[in-house]
């Protein structure tokens, strides 16, 4: 090789050397600054697999992770909201209903928690499912729609077996387990019917009023108008959690509802539930202590 | 085959036409004058709008900023003296951004490119950052000669603290800027010592970088490269506009002051060295002219020294030009000529229908926005029917609706309203939480400048027949049982027969 580069006549800018058929190439260096920000580059590159995890099963030598990212920022936003879940924590219910700065921040709180862990079975806006889902905003509760019922209820659930003051309400298979004949099912049915004043069977009801009275009048009271001490359902009102018509009445008869529910309390923080339950109570059917 | 012809191109060797023009540095020389005393005044006051409007105070109350002039981002809140926007009126701001632009319209056609050669930012700083090198590095020649000679102490020492200087003028330039979206007070202490936001820092940064960059290395070609404005303006300028000319027929033909038959132009080039934009105004006009005027006292100063009349160079309309050049044309230089040609000028007509359509547009704006800001709502009412459930069954059998009321209140009061349903007989409102007055209306309290929320439900009994939809209306009245707001909502019902 030359050691003097070529220089191209009409130009004079050097070649490089290389030539086809005859034309010549034009050295045409990289700028500089292009140059040097290339090698940066590299060096940036190689730093970086150095200290962060890069490769694979390397951890780098900052031990940056993703993962322990998000925890951080997650552990941060839990500090930040700690002072006010503690005021919350503090508070009474009814405390929290009136105050309203807690009352905002509850129903802020309660909003999103009901999303998370309430809104798969009881609706987006509490309006419950068919099926044995309650709606919430109705004036209808089972257990009871105090601020305290229904903090208990959240807290304990429904039939949950961990929880020893879950609620726990066992009504008969009358027909499954041989209480009543099928007749039998058939007039109490009627008669449940009557309570909200829609029987087809005169005869049958009055046959059922009897058989109403001596099997289901302990709990769902003489009038049918439920216990809350039992979670017996009202059975006179236009509510009905399983359905109101006679079908769907002979089969809870005849083999039984055992809706069930979490026992929160095991699975959120008590500001939460409180939270919760200050929402659920302002979704339309909350009532007084 | 089309060329390419461009300013300032030249070709070069083998007669190729070079797309890029080498930056010609611009020295401007320090002139003295009415216009220039003009010039700074602007200077004075723009600058201090500018430094010292965040530290106007307004008081507001408790709760609320008492900055005068606030862009509360945090909060979205605008403050404004007694004014305050809220996010949902930021028509406003568009109005006053029409307005402004309108008016610039207005003002370009009857003065020519004022704005560009008083007002604009990107004048006003690079004035201040040429003041700032002058009092550094000298004036013109000083700096010429001084950039042209070699590396020296002085030389070092002086561009050193020039360029430190600039950045202590783009440092309290950025800061202000963010004093505009905080409290300046407590920014004023909270940047310096590293207190700030990361947001704060690096607006603050990028105001003092721009600042820096435009105003001290930039500085003229911003205007002719970067700014849209010069490329469009001439839509606005007619033979009435006034702008900055040389007044050829009186200059022409130029040469040396005691040669015979020779125009009033010493060609001395005193306006050329004194534009900040390195032009001759004597090629006519031109796009890169920010009509700043500093060539006319340039002109008038060697006028006064040459004891010829002045205004050789001054704020022209092309129409007079036009005709003095009609009047003057085939004269003799001299004293006649002169007179010839500024007797042929007519007064400036500033009414003509530019004008005139400028004006009533923007009279026609300002009205609007004027009216549309007396007539705005201090308090608004918006009512949120909820989507789930849409409707609720009681246990009676009745029927119920719920809705979220939110009431934004603009002002610093705190009225209680009383809520009244406009509703066919039997419907039944409660709203949770809300005490009820004598007549038993709920009374619901405003906050001061804010926002409250209050839940309303809607009841119908059972045993009343309802259509699927039953519009109904929210009103809410005052102590004196004047209605303030009124709002209209539906409540649904299940279709009949269906459970």
């Amino acid at each position: 090789m030359a050691s003097t580069p070529e220089k191209d006549a009409v130009s004079g800018r050097e070649t490089t050397g290389h030539e086809w058929d005859g034309i010549r190439e034009l050295n045409t260096p990289l700028p500089r600054w292009w140059l040097y920000s290339f090698y940066a580059c590299i060096a940036f590159a190689a730093l970086w697999v150095v200290l962060y995890p890069a490769l694979p099963f390397s951890t780098g030598l900052t031990g940056w992770t993703a993962r322990g990212s998000i925890g951080e920022e997650l552990a941060r936003h839990a500090a930040e909201q700690e002072p006010r879940l503690a005021a919350i924590r503090e508070a009474t219910l009814e405390e929290i209903r009136s105050e309203p700065a807690l009352r905002a921040y509850a129903m802020a709180g309660g909003r999103v928690a009901f999303g998370n862990n309430c809104a798969a079975c009881h609706g987006a806006g509490g309006q419950g499912a068919p099926g044995g889902f309650p709606s919430l905003a109705d004036d209808d509760w089972l257990w009871g729609g105090s601020l305290s019922a229904i903090e208990a209820t959240i807290r304990h659930g429904i039939r949950t077996p961990e929880d020893d003051q879950a609620r726990t309400s066992m009504m008969p298979r009358f027909l499954a387990d041989g209480m009543l004949k099928a007749s039998q099912v058939n007039d109490v049915a009627e008669h449940v019917l009557d309570l909200s004043g829609r029987a087809t069977d005169r005869a049958a009801a009055a046959r059922g009023a009897a058989l109403f009275a001596e099997n289901c009048a302990a709990c769902h009271g003489d009038r049918g108008t439920g216990n809350r001490e039992m979670g017996a359902p009202n059975l006179a009102d236009q509510v009905w959690l399983y359905g109101g018509d006679k079908r769907a009445i002979v089969q809870s008869i005849a083999y039984a509802r055992v809706g069930v529910m979490p026992a929160w309390g095991q699975r959120l923080d008590t500001a939460v539930i409180k939270m919760l339950a200050v929402y659920v109570h302002a979704l339309g059917g909350g009532e007084a202590e | 085959m089309g060329r390419v012809a461009l300013p300032r191109a030249k070709p070069e060797g083998s007669g190729n036409v070079s797309l890029y023009a080498a930056h010609q540095k611009v020295y401007p020389k320090a002139v003295r004058g009415p216009v220039r005393r003009f010039k700074w005044a602007m200077l004075a006051a723009c600058l201090a709008l500018y430094y010292l409007l965040p530290w106007l105070r307004w008081d507001r109350g408790p709760g609320l900023p008492n900055q005068a002039v606030l862009v509360d981002v945090a909060n979205a809140r605008i403050f404004l003296f007694s004014i305050e926007i809220w996010p949902q009126e930021i028509y406003f701001l568009t109005g006053a951004l029409v307005l402004a632009a309108i008016g610039l319209f207005a003002v370009t056609s009857l003065f020519g490119r004022v704005w560009c050669g008083f007002a604009c930012p990107q004048t006003v700083w690079t004035d201040l950052f040429l003041l700032v090198e002058r009092w550094i590095e000298g004036d013109r020649n000083t700096r010429i000669k001084r950039d042209a000679a070699p590396i020296s102490r002085d030389k070092a020492l002086r561009k050193a603290l020039k360029h430190a200087a600039w950045i202590v003028i783009a440092a309290a330039t950025g800061g202000a800027f963010v004093f505009y979206f905080q409290d300046a007070r407590q920014g004023v202490v909270a940047i310096p010592t590293g207190s700030a936001s990361l947001e704060t820092y690096v607006f603050f940064a990028l105001f003092t970088g721009t600042t820096y960059l435009l105003a001290g290395w930039a500085r003229e070609q911003v205007c002719t490269y970067m700014c849209p404005w010069p490329r469009f303006q001439a839509a606005m300028l007619d033979e009435q506009s006034l702008v900055v000319t040389y007044r050829g027929w009186r200059g022409e033909p130029r040469g040396k002051a005691r040669a015979a038959g020779i125009g009033d132009c010493v060609d001395c080039r005193a306006c050329l060295h004194a534009c900040p934009t390195g032009i001759d105004i004597r090629d006519g006009q031109q796009m890169e002219c920010i009509g700043c005027g500093l060539c006319i006292d340039a002109c008038d100063e060697v006028m006064h020294k040459l004891q010829r009349p002045p205004g050789l160079v001054a704020f022209e309309t092309l129409a007079n030009l036009a005709a003095s050049d009609a009047a003057t044309m085939g004269m003799p230089p001299g004293p006649v000529r002169q007179l010839c040609g500024m007797k042929a000028r007519a007064p400036v007509r500033f009414a003509r229908p530019r004008s005139v359509m400028y004006a009533g547009v923007l009279g026609l704006v300002a009205a609007v926005m004027l009216g549309a800001f007396l007539m705005r709502e201090t308090a608004t009412l918006s009512v949120l029917r909820d989507r789930a459930p849409l409707y609720v069954r009681l246990s009676d059998g009745g029927i119920r609706n719920g809705y979220t009321l939110k009431l934004a209140n603009r002002r610093l009061a705190e009225p209680a309203l009383a809520l009244e349903l406009v509703a066919p007989p039997g419907f039944q409102l409660l709203v949770q939480e809300a005490p009820l007055d004598e007549a038993g209306h709920p009374r619901l309290r405003l906050a001061p400048d804010g926002t409250t929320e209050w839940r309303a439900l809607v009841s119908l009994p059972p045993g009343r027949p309802v259509a699927a939809s039953t519009p109904l209306r929210f009103r809410l009245r005052d102590a004196a049982g004047r209605v303030q707001l009124d709002e209209s909502s539906v409540f649904l019902a299940p279709e009949r027969g269906s459970p």
